[in-house]
């Protein structure tokens, strides 16, 4: 296959035995590249550039906090048994000795009170896994809001969402092995949820539990999950995601000297990592920080798990919100008509649980959409360029609004989930909380939409505002004839080209396809490209800029505009 | 690469380059580099020096924190008082928490801030590969070809066919394997069906197994309730399953409270008791709350409001059916008992619920 290659020489084979390094650094050096090959890597990692900025810190914690969670969570295992046999409880915790529970709940107590350091490990673990997870949402919504996710990196994107979706599935599942009440009425929520599902959802709900809730298996099954399943594929994806971007590079925002085609910033050696490898110590700094000092899921607290009590006012773990507060939001009936019915079938008929199925909807559209928002953009705005510059949100007004009006709908769920703290903490009524977030469901995006849209448009003028006519300075001053008018600084070249250097296209109309015509899907297509395009702000053009400089006249100019001005000047001729 | 400056740099960009020419101006480069206080003077230089020491030296007290909180505290079980062994245990895990955080913080601040003072902050720019060439891509595309040639994979059709056929099977043997997940000896959803309850069987008192009389429940109270033969059942899962199954809600109202029953329901109730399926029919919490003077009962889990004097039909919330209503009646002794299990089945909606007794055994 290779014989276009040329054939090594034998002084390239002799040469590796007979180099001398000179320096220890090369003994080393050569030491191992001789076994491994080592300095590819180096000459390849050494230096490689990496842009900065604190909007790329998410990503970070995401992984810093993923890797702590490994370390707590193994710490744990050495002591936690995931077994549903039974025992009397006989540790140090008075108000449960002799109560009839399982190891799982046993040894998670022995863990909380009798082995030192391990109170503390499990809430380390517990907030990591918060943690994990905010970071991941948060790094996400970066991504969403500047356009990281666009060619080529929609893929990269995709991997970061299963990221996402896995770490939520490691949440529920270690949320579920202690055995408590809590934890036990989050199961029978699941159980319920699955039961829900037509045709296959029964069946489902016996083999996850092996036979009837609760039963005697589900424990170790979810610790499987757990400590062996969701984390493996985790750190496979991590591996997958890190190898993409540094495939890719790291994009960076828009701001002189940055360009498509090159990457501004700082080498790993030795700056990027001394404080990409600092700033990990400061992130298990933080968790242990609160780790030693909040307390979380004291589950002493709820006893071992009974179908029959329940905590009221119990709350979940932040990521579970939206999921709980949408089966909150669905009513059960319309006035007097129940929204669950019976199809009639020869066998005696089946039900429909409607009241759990539709709250599923949104939560798995919201899910769906994010894994295919990437091509949906694209098609949508016809753009099939290589990005590697990002855009700052108000230069992307229509993405920016409908981001937002996703993340509102998001959170009137994720309220809801709360709606009962929200309701005792302010004296509201329940009731009149759930109606109102019904209503604001659906209008909640539509106004955040309009209003988002609205603030970006409004920040692209002020930048169009501050180009032409620069900073008010805080200067009043009277001319000669005695007019009064504020003082404006222009701003810097640096700051100038940050402020016009977008894109803003016109909606383009239908196009033809090969037979010349256009289709029902283009059409749909050629209206949403409008909808995207329609309203905008065109950047600062060249003949606009050079006329806001004849105004200015001479005198206020600052000394970079009059470089700039020299450099457009020369690139009129 | 190269680092940018005023002089010769790889930062200047030419016009042309990422498209920069259709803006208002020309990208102006990187902006000048302002040198930092502790790269022209050596005295802020030392002082930086002297603040990461001295983080890295916080970091070794809190080391130090830590062990004292691991080993002066002594651990939970040396306690004959549980509270004291509660602060004991709440003190340590605050000294372990603090004396690793400072331990972590100043590694971290301190290295940190080491690079952000002492080691170069001269941005470097460097150019992006493009990711593939055109050469590369027509090379890759010609091997794939031949290798799928070499295959005769698409001269041989029926090679391809039985393949496909061979390997949409042989997922299945995996899939089967787990029919075993479930590990109940009737398999089905029949059993769904039955809870503990049936004519004659006592309520009692949850946890304690206590019987009741109808005189111990005052009107306006009420009580959580289990079948009397639960505590028969062997092995703790099957229990709770049991359990899970056939709790129940007891309370007493002012008879004249009552709004109309549904008929053949006539008799379910004694004296104003009435007794309920403790298992939301929305997704399965357990229905706990009892609200004495609206007779309502609340769901924590999604606030499913049932009104006990309604047939616990749902006044508010998700759920999609009214709470299940046991029928009671009292024994010769003159406790509580059923008088037959629960009429349909309990808890969530599942599929199979809408099947209209298939076996004939709820009274009619
Ligand atoms: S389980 Fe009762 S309201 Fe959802």
């Amino acid at each position: 296959m290779s014989a276009s290659k040329e054939k090594y020489t034998e002084v390239q084979y002799l040469e590796v035995d007979q180099y001398q390094p000179k320096t220890r650094t090369g003994r080393i050096t050569n030491y191992v590249d001789t076994r491994v090959g080592g300095t590819g890597m180096v000459r390849e990692f050494g230096r490689k550039v990496f842009p900065d900025h604190w909007t790329f810190m998410f990503g970070e914690v995401a992984l810093y906090s993923f890797i702590i969670t490994v370390l707590s969570g193994a710490f744990l295992t050495f002591w936690f048994d995931p077994s549903m046999s039974t025992t009397r409880y006989s540790g140090s915790y008075a108000p449960l000795q002799g109560l009839e529970m399982s190891m799982a709940y046993a040894t998670a107590l022995e863990l909380s009170f009798d082995v030192r350091g391990g109170l503390f490990m499990r809430q380390l673990h517990h907030w990591a896994a918060l943690l994990f997870v905010l970071a991941m949402s948060v790094h996400m919504l970066r991504v969403f809001f500047t356009g990281a996710f666009r060619k080529p990196r929609e893929l990269n994107w995709v991997v970061g969402s299963a990221l996402l979706i896995l770490g939520l599935g490691a949440g529920f599942t270690g949320y579920s092995l202690p055995d408590e009440v809590l934890s036990g009425n989050g199961l029978r929520i699941i159980d319920g949820m699955l039961k829900a599902i037509p045709v296959v959802g029964t069946y489902i709900s016996f083999f996850l539990f092996g036979g009837e809730f609760p039963g005697n298996e589900v424990i170790p099954r979810l610790y499987t999950l757990h400590i062996f399943i969701i984390p493996a594929l985790i750190l496979i994806l991590i591996a997958v995601h890190l190898f993409m971007v540094v495939t890719h590079k790291h994009t960076q925002y828009p701001g002189p000297g940055r360009t498509e085609r090159n990457v501004v910033g700082y080498p790993i050696g030795p700056v990027y990592a001394a404080k990409a490898g600092g700033f990990f110590f400061i992130v298990l700094g933080i968790l242990c920080l609160i780790a030693g000092t909040f307390q979380i899921n004291a589950l002493w607290n709820y006893g071992p798990y009974d179908p029959s009590p329940v905590q009221a006012g119990a709350q979940p773990d932040w990521y579970i919100g939206p999921f709980e507060g949408v089966l909150r939001l669905m009513p059960g009936y319309l006035g007097p008509i129940p929204l669950e019915f019976n199809i009639p079938t020869p066998w005696g008929g089946n039900s429909v649980a409607t009241p759990v199925l539709i709250p599923m909807i949104p939560v798995a559209l919201i899910f769906l959409g994010m894994f295919i928002w990437p091509w949906i953009e694209a098609w949508i705005t016809g753009d099939k360029k290589e990005h590697h510059l990002l855009d700052r949100p108000r230069n992307a007004p229509t993405r920016t609004a409908f981001g937002a009006a996703v993340m509102t709908n998001y959170l009137i769920m994720w309220g809801m989930g709360s709606n009962d703290l929200i309701a005792t903490h302010f004296g509201l009524s329940l009731n009149d909380i759930t109606y109102w977030s019904r209503v604001l469901f659906f209008l909640g995006p539509v106004i955040a939409y309009i209003l988002t849209k609205r603030i970006c448009l409004a920040l692209q003028r002020k930048d169009r505002e501050v180009a032409l006519h620069g900073h008010e300075a805080g200067v009043i001053e009277v001319s000669p004839e005695g007019g009064f008018s504020e003082k404006h600084k222009l701003p810097s070249e640096y700051e100038f080209w940050t402020l016009v250097s977008y894109e803003a296209p016109e909606p383009s109309g239908p196009k033809t396809n090969a037979k010349g015509k256009v289709t029902r899907t283009e059409k749909l297509r050629a209206r949403l490209n409008r909808m995207w395009f329609e309203d905008r702000v065109e950047p600062v053009t060249r003949e606009e800029y050079l006329e806001a400089l004849e105004h200015h006249g001479h005198d206020d100019h600052s000394e970079g505009l009059e470089a700039a001005q020299s450099r457009g000047a020369i690139e009129q001729h | 690469m190269a680092e940018h400056g005023n002089g010769d740099t790889g930062a200047v960009v030419t016009t042309g380059e990422g498209a920069s020419s259709s803006y208002a101006i020309d990208n102006p480069g990187l902006p000048p580099h302002r040198p930092r206080l502790a790269d022209v003077d050596e005295k802020y230089a030392k002082r930086s020096e002297r603040q990461v020491a001295v983080l890295f030296l916080i970091s070794i007290i809190g080391t130090v924190l830590f062990f004292v909180g691991y080993f002066a505290v002594a651990r939970m079980d040396a306690f004959d008082d549980y509270f004291e062994g509660m602060t004991a245990l709440r003190v340590q895990n605050t000294l372990l928490g603090v004396g690793s955080a400072l331990a972590m913080l100043g590694i971290g601040l301190g290295v940190v801030h080491w690079a952000r003072t002492l080691m170069p902050d001269h941005e470097v720019v460097e150019d992006r590969k493009p990711l593939r060439t055109e050469a590369h891509r027509a090379e890759a595309e010609k091997i794939v070809t031949e290798v799928i040639d070499e295959t005769q994979i698409k001269r041989r059709p029926l090679l391809r066919n039985t393949l496909i056929a061979a390997a949409l099977l042989a997922p299945l043997p995996a899939l089967v394997l787990f029919r075993d997940l479930d590990r109940s000896e009737d398999f089905g959803v029949e059993r769904m069906r039955h809870s503990l309850w049936g004519e004659g069987v006592r309520l009692v008192r949850d946890p304690v197994g206590t019987p009741i009389r109808a005189s111990d429940l005052t009107i306006g109270s009420a009580m959580h309730v289990i079948p009397e033969t639960l505590r028969e059942i062997p092995g703790h899962g099957t229990r709770l399953a049991e359990k899970a199954k056939s709790v129940v809600l007891l309370m007493r109202m002012h008879p004249d409270d009552f709004g109309e029953q549904i008929s053949g329901r006539e008799d379910w109730t004694h004296q104003g008791i009435i007794a309920c399926s403790k298992v939301c029919t929305h997704v399965g919490c357990p229905v706990a709350l009892y609200e004495r003077h609206t007779h309502h009962l609340l769901c924590p889990c999604h606030q499913s409001t049932f009104d006990a004097a309604e047939n616990f039909k749902v006044v508010f919330g998700p759920a999609g059916r009214p709470l299940p209503q046991l029928p009671i009646s009292v024994d010769e002794e003159g406790f509580l008992i059923a008088t037959s299990d629960f009429t349909e089945p309990v808890g969530p909606t599942y599929w199979e619920r809408g099947h209209t007794d298939p076996e004939g055994d709820y009274p009619a």
